[in-house]
């Protein structure tokens, strides 16, 4: 089956399109196409500059800024803490994962130690970021491929993390829960028995995706096969996360250079062996299973303790002790004016977002306010394997890789 | 379609207690069968179409609007999750997202709009066909938000917008009953009392008179009346 | 990351092939830099390239107004395989902001290179096509300098909207 789809697309090249037809002397010219960046399935603001011959995509420019927002430049107006909103809404797919690259790169920074309890709490709300995320990308992919059937369910289970979330931090995104020096409340209770509900029907839920997509000869047909590129190409270009595991490189960041406790948990990197389009779903939809193990993992052995630094220097004293300590009072009073200083210095923190590296670059320079702040967003560098995917493959596989490519357009442009 | 702004005139019924006297006795002609031919048409055409075929033209535009398929940033996932099975915004019609400037009703701004993004987004207001509303999402496109700089411009800059939606972002609920506002604006009932609460009495925007010669047109609807309609 | 002596190790093994191209050796909170001379920015990528560090992590601008030189460029390598990190950094002036491009040896290096230039107005020589990336094609001024304004605008309420220049205007 699987070589007959290949061997028909090659077929289909060599007849329609090869440079002397036969008898009819017919000429092809290329086409200058515009894609973008007001179109359904660009996810975002995307705009694509396509070269088409025939049906053919024989070259493809991505063009970006169309949602430019200037966060690194804002953040360098704003005290350290006033920055963990604003950088939270860079990709806006995964503001839990911007916010720990920024404060834990804050931290190294600072030299605070995160008390266990917080990280643990950091690895759960970021286990169920990704799920969150993926989710998104499974709905939104699935329209693009016809299969809108796909979405209601995807966002279905979305509600239940944003309920999730809403319940630990009061807001649906961008919930700027992380803190430097741990987060900032604790969990409610009865949520960790929520999230156990949650990944108990995850679980559940992704066998139904999989009974609805994995035997779906039209989702197969456009999935196998198609927008393959190799891992050498892939490194070459700086991709990580999914699209470079899929391709067969367990590059993951949380098992390579662990982070925030990753060490503790039991888990398993999911790997493609091909890296087309369909071996991408499988990995994504593997990760949301390996996100349940951790967030079960972690909820189990969630440590007693404190969930925010000791540290008065950095943290904001517990609200009971400024009705009784001068002290507290005074650190209150001078983080919520001023904020806290950081020493000068540079530092790179990256971590595993669910489109792959995510780094935060802060250099300080000593006062309150840092000095720059960059975000390497995997969607930015991500976004330049479009072309060696798509090109010399039909048009609407352009579309299907593009969706398994998982561009977040406000990464893309921040 | 130029507008202008400009402070309204004269009140729109001059001399109402009169003018629904008479109106009341050509009723009860009509009834009694009196009315002839030309003065019947009139009399339909003033009645009928003019008010009841507006109300029924906005009820049913209210009821239906088509949004288009356009997301920003962040607010585009909360719009999303609108049609969504939490809170299927098709229960008032307003599911039928279209890819299309030209088959959409309604525009809905989620998201911030950068510089390089603001001509485009103006070009795809301008293909949509009038009547057609806009509402923008979130505190980026409002006012701006938290990133007040070099890139970002608001939304009344270069578009008139009839909802603000205030958040960041603003939850789907936010977004639902911005459209149930949209929805009452249109059908005629338009919310009162904030421009006497801004002191911004006779701020309304007036279609410019090459437009619709002879009628000082407001966009603010009166009852029974919709812009283009 | 290299420890401190692994650092000095991989600065000693340039200079040896490089005589004047290692600057700087930094070690600092576990994090490795080398600050470079500009014209050997190339050949100690390669070097380090070589060496197992083959994975562009990150490239991007720094602006360290008031200091002189102000602008700079970071190189975030990885080796993948024993998972190390180290950050290659060269400091230009702003009147002459000239580095090599590596879209050549990493052609991922692409895009950012292309938002150094359109954020910090550093010229990457070699590259195949440095147009601005974010910003609009005819925008003047390079944002994430440190002395441009960040800019923005008053924002119309119903009182102040006929003060400023809004859509009818």
């Amino acid at each position: 089956m699987s070589t007959g789809i290949s061997d028909y697309r090659r077929r289909e090249e060599s007849t329609s399109y090869s440079a002397e037809p036969a008898g009819m002397g017919l000429e092809q010219e290329m086409m200058t196409v515009n894609m973008g960046p007001h179109h359904p399935s660009t996810h975002g603001v995307l705009r694509l500059i396509l070269t088409l011959e025939g049906e053919i995509v024989r070259d493809i420019k991505p063009i970006i800024g169309y949602v430019h927002t200037g966060i690194e430049k804002t953040a360098e107006q704003k005290a350290y803490w006033k920055v963990i909103p604003v950088v939270e809404r860079m990709d806006y797919l995964s503001y839990y994962f911007n916010a720990y690259a920024f404060c834990g790169a804050v931290e190294k920074l600072l030299e605070v130690d995160v008390p266990k309890r917080a990280q643990y709490l950091r690895v759960i709300h970021m286990e169920l970021n990704r799920i969150m995320s993926h989710l998104v990308w499974l709905g939104t992919s699935c329209i693009d491929l016809g299969a809108i059937g796909m979405w209601w369910y995807a966002f279905r289970e979305r509600e239940q993390v944003l309920d999730l979330f809403e319940m630990s931090s009061g807001q649906r995104m961008h919930t700027r829960y992380f803190q430097v020096g741990g987060v900032i409340e604790d969990i409610p209770s009865g949520w960790a028995r929520r999230v156990k509900q949650f990944t108990k029907t995850m679980r559940e839920r992704s066998q139904q995706y999989s009974a609805l997509l994995d035997k779906n000869e039209i989702f197969l047909q456009r999935m196998r096969h198609t927008g393959v590129v190799d891992e050498r190409t892939l490194i070459d270009l700086g991709v990580t996360g999914p699209l470079l595991r899929a391709a067969g490189n367990p590059w993951d960041l949380r098992k390579a250079d662990p982070y925030c406790s990753y060490e503790d948990f039991r888990f398993r990197i999911p790997v493609g062996t091909t890296g087309d389009n369909y071996d991408r779903y499988r990995v994504r939809h593997a990760e949301i299973l390996e996100s349940c193990e951790i967030i079960d993992q972690a909820i189990d052995g969630l440590p007693e303790g404190p969930h925010i630094t000791e540290d008065r220097k950095v943290a904001l004293p517990p609200r009971h002790e400024l009705a009784t300590s001068m002290e507290a009072l005074i650190h209150h009073f001078k983080l919520v004016t001023e904020g806290f200083r950081v020493p000068p210095g540079e530092v790179y923190n990256a971590i595993e977002s669910p489109r792959g590296e995510l780094g935060c670059f802060v250099r300080s320079d000593g006062s309150s306010k840092p000095a720059r702040v960059h975000m390497r967003d995997p969607s930015f560098v991500n976004l330049q394997a479009t072309a060696p995917a798509t090109r010399d493959t039909y048009i609407a596989d352009l579309v299907a890789t593009l969706a398994m490519l998982d561009p977040v357009l406000g990464g893309v442009d921040r | 379609m130029e507008i202008t702004r400009a402070k309204l005139g004269a009140p729109a019924v001059e001399g109402g207690g009169e003018e629904f006297r008479i109106q009341g006795q050509r009723a009860r002609d009509m009834l009694r069968g009196d009315l002839t031919d030309a003065e019947l048409e009139a009399y339909v055409e003033e009645r009928v179409l003019t008010t009841t075929l507006d109300k029924v033209t906005a009820w049913a535009q209210g009821n239906s609007m088509f949004p288009a398929t356009f997301g920003l940033a962040c607010c585009a996932i909360e719009m999303m999750s609108l049609p969504g099975a939490r809170l299927d915004i098709g229960r008032f019609g307003f599911e039928a997202f279209r890819a299309s400037p030209r088959q959409a009703d309604m525009l809905i701004l989620s998201g911030r709009v950068s510089i390089k993004m603001a001509p485009i987004v103006r070009r795809i207001y301008d293909q949509m066909l009038e009547p057609r509303w806009a509402i923008s999402m979130g505190a980026c496109c409002s006012s701006m938000g938290v990133f007040n700089n070099y890139a970002i411009v608001p939304a009344d800059k270069f578009m008139p917008i009839d909802v603000h939606v205030p958040g960041c972002p603003p939850r789907p609920e936010a977004l639902a009953h911005a459209i149930l506002k949209l929805r009452s604006k249109v059908q005629g009932h338009p919310p009162r009392g904030w421009r006497e609460r801004y002191e911004a009495v006779g701020t309304e925007e007036v279609v410019g008179a090459a437009d619709r010669p002879g009628v000082n047109a407001i966009n603010v609807f009166q009852s029974g009346e919709t812009q283009g309609a | 990351m290299p420890d401190a002596t692994g650092l000095e190790l991989i600065a000693q093994g340039l200079r040896d092939r490089h005589p004047d191209a290692v600057l700087d050796t930094l070690h600092f909170r576990g994090e490795a830099t080398i600050s470079v001379a500009s014209a050997h920015v190339r050949d100690v990528l390669l070097a380090l390239r070589e060496q197992g560090y083959s994975f562009l992590a990150s490239l991007h601008g720094v602006d360290y107004y008031p200091d002189e030189p102000r602008l700079s460029v970071h190189w975030q390598l990885l080796d993948m395989s024993a998972v190390d990190r180290i950050c290659v950094k060269v400091r230009l002036p702003l009147d002459d902001a000239h580095v090599d491009s590596v879209v050549d040896i990493w052609p991922g290096a692409n895009h950012p290179e292309r938002e150094v230039y359109d954020m910090f107005g550093i010229v990457f020589d070699g590259h195949p096509d440095l147009r601005r990336i974010l910003m609009p094609e005819d925008y003047e001024g390079h944002p994430q300098r440190r002395d441009f304004p960040v800019g923005g605008e008053p924002v119309i309420f119903t009182y102040n909207e006929d003060k400023i220049p809004g859509w009818t205007q």
